[in-house]
C-alpha cells in the first residue's frame, strides 16, 4: 500500500521535473526573462511531493511495514522509535531520498530568494538543478528504489546495524548531506552564470550565503561523525584518514577555498573563473565522495553494504557532469585581469586557496591511490595515517603563519608594517611553547613548530579582536573562525603528544598498575534492555598522587537483530582531559581485553570546531541583515 | 627579444610549474613510503626473503588457536593453505573470534611469526574487507 503510493509519487515527481525543464527551455528560446507563476507552483509542488514521499517512508519505518524491502532490511519491531525514524536515512535508498529532498528544496528556495536577479540567470540555474534532480531521481527509481515491494511479506525485519543506533549517528547523515547536496545549488548557479552572462560581483552576492550554509552543515556534519567515531569505535581517536572520512573532507577544502575567493570576487571583481572552477569542483567532489562510499571500490573500516551497480551509475552520471561543465567552462573562458599587488589581501586569499588545493590533492591522491595500484600492478595496498601526517602536518605550520598575516593586510595594496609587533607575537608564542615543554616534558621538533605557529595565530587573532572591538565595522565571523582554528590545531597538537594509552588483559578481580594509575576490575553485571543485553564491567581507577578516584563502566552489548556485539567505551569527560576505558572479551578465556586511555583537551577540540562553524553563522546573519 | 611583460609571465608560469612538480614529487614519494601491502600467509611463504616493512595480513583465525595471558594475545591466521602465527598486544575489535576473518597490521619477525600492532575494526558481521573476500573465493570452493 505505502509502497505503491511512494512509487506513484516518485513517478509524478519525475514528470514535474521534466515539465519544469521543458517550460524553462521554452522560456530561454523565446528570450522570455520573466519567471512565471507556473514555474514557482511546479517547483513548490515538486518539493512538497518529494518531502511527502519521504514521510511515507518514515511511516513505513515507524509502523514496521515489512512489505518494503528497505524497511525489512533495515528495521525491526523491537527497535526504539527514534532509531526506527533515523533508520529511514541510515540506509542507502533512504539517504538518496534525503539527497533528492535537499536538491528540490534548495532549487525552490534559490528561486524564491533571488527575485531581484535577472530572469535568465534564475531560469538557467533552475534547468541545471532540475537536470541534477532528474539524474538522481532515475537512479532512485531504477536502481535504488526505497519503495520496492517484497513478497511474501516477512514477519520480522533484519534490524539496523547496532553500531548505527546512536544519537550522533542519527543526525550525522542529514547534516553531512545538507553540506554535500547544498553545494549543488552553486554548481547550478555557476553553470547558469556562464550561460546567462551574469558574471562577477553580482554572481558572488547571489551564491555567497548558499556557500556558507553548505559549509556550515559540512563542518558540523564532520564534527558529529568524529564525535561518534571517538566514543563508538573504541580506539579513542576521532580522525583516521579513512577513505570515507576523506570523502567528507575533500569538499570541505573546496568550500573553504571557495568562500574565501568569493570575498575577492565580491569586493574586487577578480578571480571570476577561479570561483566558477571551485563551485564546479565542490559539487563534483561531493558526487565523487558518494561514489567512493557507495560503490565499495575502496576498502574502508566504515564500509557500508555496497553494490557495484550503484557505482557504475554514479560514475556514469559523474562523468557526464564533469564533461559537460568542463565543456561549458572552456567555451566561455576568457582571460581576465589578474593583476594584483603582492602585498594585499587578495594575494593572501589566493595563498589560502593554494594551501586548500594542496591539501585537497594530497588527500585525494591518498584516497584513490589504492585503486590505481590495484588496477595497474594487482597489488592490494592501503594508505595509512603516516602518509597524511608526513605530508600535511609540516605544511600546516606554514599555513597557520600565512593565516595570521593575511587578515592584517589591506585590500589592493599594503605596506609592510607592524613588523615589530609580529616579532613580539612570535617571541610570545615561543615563550608559551617553552612553558608547555617544561610542564609536559619534551616532544618532537615538528610538534614544537605546530604549537608555536598555532599560538602565533591565536595571539594575532586576539589582537585582531581587540582592535576590531574599537572600530565599528567589526568582522567577528573571521576573527572567531580563525581564532578557533588556531585553538583547534593547538589542542589537537597537545592531545596528540600527551595522550596516554595502555592495553592489557585482566580477569575479574585483578588489578593492574600503570605508572601512577591502578586499574581494578571489580565485577561484572548482566543487564537486560529492550533490544539488547549488556555485560557491564565495573572498574575503579585510582591515582594516589593526584587523589583521583573514579569508577568507569564499559559495556559489551549483545544485540539479537542482527546478532552483533558492540563495545561501548566508558568515557569520563573532564575540562582538561578525558579518561577512556574499553573492555572486550576474548574467546574461551576468562581474560578481558582492556584499553585504558587518558586524552587531554578532547572537549576543547569539539568546542573549537563548533566555534569555527559559529563564525560562518555570524557571517551568514550579517549578510542577511545587510540585504534587508 | 621578449618584452618585459612576457618575460615576467614566463617566470611566473615556470615558478608555478616548478613548485607544483616539487609538491607532487614529495606527495608521491611519501605515498610510496607509506603504503601498506596486503599479504596472505601464502604470499609470505612464497617470498624468498623476509621483508621487515610494515604490512597488512589477512585470513581466518584458526579454530582453537587463540592463547591469552595478561600481556598479549596469540593466534594463528590461515588462508587454508598456509598459516602464520600472530602475536598482538592491544584491544581486539568487535567480532574478533575464532573461525572469523581478520585483518592485522604490523611487521613480520620471521616467515612464520607476525607481530601485529593493530587489528582492524569492522562494522558488521557481513562486512568483509574486499581483500579477504577475494581470498576466500580463491581458496574455498
Amino acid at each position: 500500500m505505502l509502497s505503491n503510493l511512494g512509487n506513484i509519487i516518485l513517478f509524478l515527481n519525475a514528470l514535474i521535473t521534466l515539465s519544469i525543464i521543458y517550460i524553462s527551455i521554452q522560456k530561454i528560446k523565446i528570450k522570455d526573462q520573466v519567471v512565471s507563476k507556473n514555474i514557482y507552483q511546479l517547483s513548490l509542488f515538486q518539493s512538497t511531493l518529494i518531502i511527502s514521499s519521504f514521510f511515507i517512508l518514515v511511516i513505513g519505518f515507524v509502523t514496521s511495514d515489512f512489505s518494503m524491502i528497505t524497511v525489512y532490511q533495515n528495521s525491526h519491531t523491537l527497535k526504539p522509535l527514534i532509531y526506527k525514524i533515523s533508520g529511514t536515512w541510515g540506509n542507502h535508498e533512504g539517504s538518496l531520498l534525503l539527497w533528492l529532498i535537499i536538491l528540490s528544496l534548495f532549487s525552490f528556495l534559490f528561486l524564491v530568494y533571488n527575485k531581484s536577479r535577472p530572469g535568465n540567470f534564475r531560469i538557467y540555474t533552475l534547468i541545471v538543478q532540475n537536470i541534477l534532480i532528474l539524474g538522481f531521481l532515475f537512479f532512485l527509481l531504477f536502481n535504488s528504489n526505497p519503495f520496492s515491494a517484497i513478497s511474501p511479506i516477512p514477519k520480522e525485519g533484519l534490524g539496523l546495524n547496532p553500531i548505527l543506533q546512536d544519537p550522533a549517528l542519527a543526525i550525522h547523515p542529514p547534516l553531512l548531506y545538507l553540506g554535500f547536496v547544498g553545494s549543488s545549488i552553486y554548481f547550478s548557479a555557476a553553470i547558469a552564470s556562464m550561460l546567462a552572462n551574469y558574471p562577477g560581483k553580482l554572481f558572488a552576492q547571489s551564491i555567497k550565503n548558499w556557500v556558507l550554509i553548505s559549509w556550515w552543515f559540512q563542518t558540523v556534519g564532520i564534527l558529529a561523525g568524529s564525535i561518534w567515531a571517538y566514543y563508538e569505535l573504541g580506539w579513542g581517536g576521532f580522525w583516521f584518514w579513512d577513505p570515507v572520512e576523506n570523502a567528507s573532507l575533500l569538499p570541505w577544502f573546496a568550500m573553504t577555498a571557495l568562500f574565501h575567493s568569493l570575498l575577492v570576487l565580491e569586493k574586487r571583481n577578480l578571480f571570476y573563473f577561479w570561483v566558477i572552477i571551485l563551485c564546479i569542483l565542490t559539487f563534483i567532489l561531493c558526487v565523487t565522495g558518494t561514489f567512493l562510499v557507495r560503490s565499495g571500490i575502496l576498502n574502508s573500516v566504515h564500509t557500508f553494504a555496497s553494490d557495484p551497480s550503484r557505482g557504475i551509475y554514479i560514475l556514469f552520471f559523474l562523468s557526464f557532469l564533469i564533461l559537460s561543465s568542463v565543456f561549458i567552462l572552456f567555451k566561455k573562458f576568457q582571460t581576465g585581469n589578474y593583476k594584483i599587488n603582492t602585498n594585499s589581501k587578495e594575494t593572501y586569499i589566493l595563498v589560502n586557496n593554494w594551501f586548500m588545493i594542496f591539501y585537497l590533492i594530497t588527500v585525494l591522491l591518498g584516497t584513490i591511490y589504492p585503486i590505481f595500484t590495484e588496477v595497474l600492478t594487482n597489488h592490494k595496498v592501503s594508505v595509512g595515517p603516516p602518509f597524511y601526517n608526513t605530508v600535511i602536518i609540516p605544511i600546516v605550520v606554514l599555513f597557520l603563519i600565512f593565516m595570521s598575516l593575511g587578515p592584517r593586510t589591506k585590500w589592493i595594496k599594503d605596506r609592510f608594517q607592524d613588523f615589530f609587533l609580529l616579532i613580539k607575537l612570535l617571541t610570545g608564542s615561543i615563550l608559551v611553547n617553552f612553558f608547555i615543554v617544561i610542564f609536559f616534558k619534551s616532544y618532537s621538533l615538528l610538534s614544537n613548530l605546530i604549537i608555536i605557529s598555532s599560538l602565533f595565530l591565536i595571539f594575532s587573532s586576539l589582537l585582531d579582536l581587540i582592535s576590531s572591538l574599537k572600530r565599528t565595522n567589526t568582522d567577528f565571523s573571521r576573527v572567531i573562525s580563525h581564532l578557533s582554528f588556531g585553538f583547534l590545531i593547538l589542542f589537537i597538537g597537545l592531545n596528540h603528544n600527551f595522550s596516554f594509552e595502555k592495553d592489557f588483559n585482566l580477569k575479574v578481580g585483578e588489578k593492574k598498575k600503570i605508572d601512577d594509575y591502578t586499574v581494578e576490575f571489580e565485577d561484572l553485571k548482566l543487564e537486560n534492555f529492550k533490544n539488547y543485553k549488556a555485560v557491564v564491567g565495573n572498574f575503579k581507577i585510582d591515582n594516589n598522587k593526584k587523589k583521583l578516584n573514579l569508577s568507569l563502566n564499559p559495556e559489551i552489548r549483545i544485540y539479537q537483530q542482527p546478532s552483533t556485539l558492540t563495545y561501548e567505551a566508558s568515557i569520563r569527560t573532564g575540562i582538561l582531559k578525558d579518561y577512556y576505558l574499553t573492555m572486550s572479551n576474548i574467546d574461551r578465556s576468562d581474560y578481558y581485553n582492556i584499553k585504558f586511555q587518558k586524552k587531554p583537551f578532547m572537549l576543547w577540540i569539539w568546542v573549537s570546531v563548533i566555534l569555527i562553524s559559529a563564525g560562518g553563522l555570524v557571517r551568514l546573519f550579517k549578510n542577511e541583515n545587510k540585504i534587508s | 627579444m621578449l618584452t618585459k611583460k612576457v618575460k615576467s609571465r614566463v617566470y611566473l608560469i615556470s615558478l608555478i610549474l616548478v613548485s607544483i612538480s616539487i609538491a607532487l614529487f614529495f606527495i608521491l614519494r611519501s605515498l610510496n613510503n607509506n603504503i601498506l601491502y596486503f599479504k596472505t600467509p601464502s604470499d609470505i611463504k612464497l617470498e624468498k626473503t623476509v621483508n621487515y616493512n610494515k604490512i597488512r595480513i589477512g585470513g581466518m583465525v584458526k579454530k582453537n588457536s587463540l592463547k591469552i595471558d595478561s600481556e598479549e594475545i596469540e593466534f594463528t591466521v590461515t588462508d587454508f593453505k598456509n598459516e602464520l602465527i600472530v602475536s598482538y598486544r592491544g584491544t581486539v575489535p568487535n567480532l574478533f573470534s575464532e573461525g572469523k576473518g581478520v585483518v592485522a597490521e604490523g611487521v613480520l619477525s620471521d616467515k612464520n611469526f607476525f607481530i601485529a600492532d593493530r587489528i582492524l575494526a569492522k562494522h558488521d558481521e557481513e562486512y568483509m574487507p574486499p581483500e579477504l573476500k577475494d581470498l576466500l573465493k580463491d581458496n574455498v570452493k
